[in-house]
């Protein structure tokens, strides 16, 4: 064995990769629940793309053939189904690993320096990977997959100027046709897994290089003993290859109940409308994305001065996370030693969110209606919060609190007409949603003193 | 070596130089790629005009035909509709059909030939799903002020009965009204015009 080894060694350069990544690389002992999803990731990643190429092998990509094919897959194809619904529950089980990995870097201030490279990496691996899933969502060429890239397509028919070409462009066609369909496929098996792959082994190596963050945002490579071995580290291997081992354990058991007993997720991993051929002449009564992209999609029918700023809006509220770690340029990265307003603001951001999620499913209501309007304005106004919270000390609270205010009741007014009764009523009471938001993130931390004070931050990790 | 013996402009010279022709190729080379994207000759060549029976299309009752890959909506308006299209006006962005959504001729009240047939597209000229017909007066999903006309169930926009839409919604003007026109009394043609003009 070792002879074996030492002949590898003396011409790839294996042990070394193997010390520099796993048996000496020393991470913060206290990593909790929220790292698990990091390896996580990785290991849908593997499903995905071990499932996908054995999908290809029974799938056709023409208009005619694509939906029958993928009924082959699921009645005829030995096995047919569980490959199938492997990847469909992939598809989802990969959006709920990666937002809950956002989410970790969100609460732990991983973003901040020195990581801010990781988080841009990060963000790009979301935006190819929806990109991806969009894609395949069009492949099974049902009712779903037509109408919701018929939407998706002519967002970019929004554009100013140059939208009908450029619409036409992606498509290959003036509507969506076989053209369509056939490109997307070759995107989706091969092109943008390629770019994902790539992107992941960067976002890893770009944070080996600086080193894991930690749920107490405390830098532990500040002390180290005499060998140069951070205090507070320990080597991956054997420490977190085991820990990981064990959520990805726990993961299986769940993602594999799915699978098998639950793969439809009652319409939200695999939608019902999507088990009728795509019919170009006739939109499902009720038409929704698959929930992954549900808050965007909210955003978007949110804002309708124009097509195209609903579309701007959509694609800002991806932007801004993009720059989080120059928005928020508070030096303490943990939440775990920020004032409480901040605690407030993130758990607010995650409510809307959620809510944003919530809507996108649902018909357009008055009501609901409205307070996507609502939430939305939360969705943006997190940034600046968070930005006015970088510096609690000395942040005009009641200031911006009652400017934005202001600001929320005037546009209020400005949205308001009476002729629409239904709408009128909403809108008159829903605003107080959001200037609740600011009145619990800005008012509160700026009127008692106990929701702005900050905690001093260990010199070595807790716990 | 010796250092002071490399000829450092000579290598700024060859990498300048191919760089530069490199880039072209690497340019001129993208240009197949990205067109290969552009419709094909065969998707630009499919598109001939469409005949609908009118007799077969009875008072209150939508139709459906495609031209163009696309849906094509008939309507025939019953009287009490076409009498509530201007109550609606209040309620709309462009009650005038001022905006070009239409061919001249159907630049009227009722945005239509003859009054009683309306023809359109039947894509939302939001983000092209293809809306509900819903015919009745005030439902109760859709309030007690509307008249009939057309709910787009992906982004919720509202269409009146002659497809012009409403204020406060995601689709910014009305429905389009495609280039047709009356063969006889019972045939109508979509896509070309009285004076035989194709779209
Ligand atoms: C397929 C997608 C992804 C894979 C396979 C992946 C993989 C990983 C792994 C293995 C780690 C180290 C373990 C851990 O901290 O959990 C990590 C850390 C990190 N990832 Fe990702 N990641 C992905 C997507 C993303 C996305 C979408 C973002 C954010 C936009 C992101 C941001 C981060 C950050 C900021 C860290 C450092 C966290 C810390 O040290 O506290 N990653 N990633």
């Amino acid at each position: 064995m070792n002879g074996l080894l030492n002949w590898i060694d003396a011409r790839f350069p294996a042990t070394k990769v193997w010390n520099e990544h796993f048996a000496q690389y020393y991470a913060p002992k206290n990593f909790n629940f929220w790292y698990f999803f990091g390896s996580l990731a990785i290991v849908v990643l593997v499903i995905q793309i071990v499932s996908g190429i054995f999908l290809t092998m029974h799938y056709k990509p023409d208009e005619m053939l694509a939906f029958q094919s993928v009924e082959y897959i699921m009645r005829d194809v030995p096995g047919g189904w569980f490959i199938r619904y492997m990847h469909s529950t992939g598809a989802s089980a990969f959006f709920i690993v990666i937002y809950l990995h956002m989410f970790r870097a969100l609460i732990y201030g991983s973003y901040k320096g020195p990581r801010e490279l990781v988080w841009l990496i990060g963000m790009a691996i979301y935006l190819a990977l929806m990109a991806e899933a969009f894609m395949g969502y069009m492949l099974p060429w049902g009712q779903m997959s037509f109408w919701g890239a018929q939407v998706i397509i002519n967002l970019f028919n929004t554009v100013p100027l140059i939208g009908p070409e450029l619409s036409t462009w992606i498509r290959g066609d003036y509507v969506i046709a076989d053209a369509t369909l056939n490109r997307l496929f070759a995107l989706h098996v091969a092109a943008l897994p390629l770019v994902l792959v790539g992107l992941i082994f960067v976002h890893i190596v770009a944070l080996h290089a600086v080193g894991s963050n930690n749920p107490d945002g405390v830098d532990i490579k500040k002390h180290k003993d005499d060998k140069g071995v951070p205090l507070d580290g320990i080597p991956f291997h054997p420490y977190y290859t085991v820990k990981d081992i064990v959520g990805v354990s726990v993961f299986l058991i769940f993602f594999f109940a799915v699978v098998f007993f639950a793969p439809e997720m009652g319409g939200y991993f695999l939608e019902h409308a999507n088990f009728e051929p795509a019919n170009p002449l006739k939109t499902p009564e009720h038409i929704a994305p698959v929930w992954y992209f549900t808050p965007f999609y909210t955003v978007l029918r949110a804002v309708t001065l124009s097509p195209f700023a609903g579309t701007a809006a959509m694609f800002l509220a991806i932007i801004m996370l993009f720059l989080l770690p120059w928005i928020d340029k508070n030096p303490i990265r943990s939440w775990r030693y920020r004032n409480k307003a901040h605690t407030i603001n993130i758990l607010l951001f995650v409510v809307a969110f959620v809510i944003l999620g919530y809507l996108g499913v649902k018909p357009v209501t008055p009501e609901l209606k409205e307070l996507g309007t609502q939430m939305t304005l939360v969705y943006f106004l997190f940034f600046l919060v968070l930005w006015i919270h970088s510096k609690p000390a000395t942040a005009k609270y009641i200031m911006w609190f009652v400017g934005l205010t202001v600001a929320i009741v005037a546009m209020t007014f400005y949205r308001y007409n009476p002729e629409a009764t239904d709408d009128a009523a909403q809108i008159l009471w829903q605003w107080s949603l959001t200037v609740g938001y600011l009145a619990l993130t800005l008012l509160l931390p700026g009127l008692i003193s106990a929701f702005n004070t900050e905690k001093d931050v260990p010199e070595r990790v807790t716990g | 070596m010796e250092n002071s013996g490399v000829d450092k402009s000579r290598r700024r010279f060859l990498v300048a130089a191919t760089s530069v022709v490199g880039a072209a190729g690497a340019g001129a080379a993208v240009i197949p790629y990205l067109s290969s994207w552009n419709p094909s000759e065969r998707a630009k060549s499919a598109g001939a005009p469409v005949e609908v029976n009118l007799s077969k299309v009875e008072e209150g009752q939508l139709v459906r035909v495609i031209w163009r890959k696309k849906p094509v909506w008939v309507v025939n308006r019953s009287q009490e509709m076409i009498d509530n299209l201007p109550k609606n006006n209040s309620l709309l962005v462009d009650p005038e059909s001022v905006v070009e959504q239409q061919p001249a001729y159907a630049q009227n009240a009722t945005r239509a030939i003859q009054e009683k047939y309306l023809v359109l597209i039947g894509i939302c000229t939001h983000l092209g799903c293809s809306p509900t017909f819903r015919p009745e007066m005030g439902p109760a999903d859709l309030g007690a002020d509307w008249r009939g006309g057309w709910y787009c169930p992906c982004h919720g926009s509202k269409f009146d009965l002659a497809g012009r839409v409403y204020k406060n919604v995601p689709a910014p003007t009305n429905l389009e009204v495609p280039v047709y026109s009356f063969k006889d009394e019972n045939t109508l043609l979509v896509g070309i015009d009285e004076n035989g003009e194709a779209a």
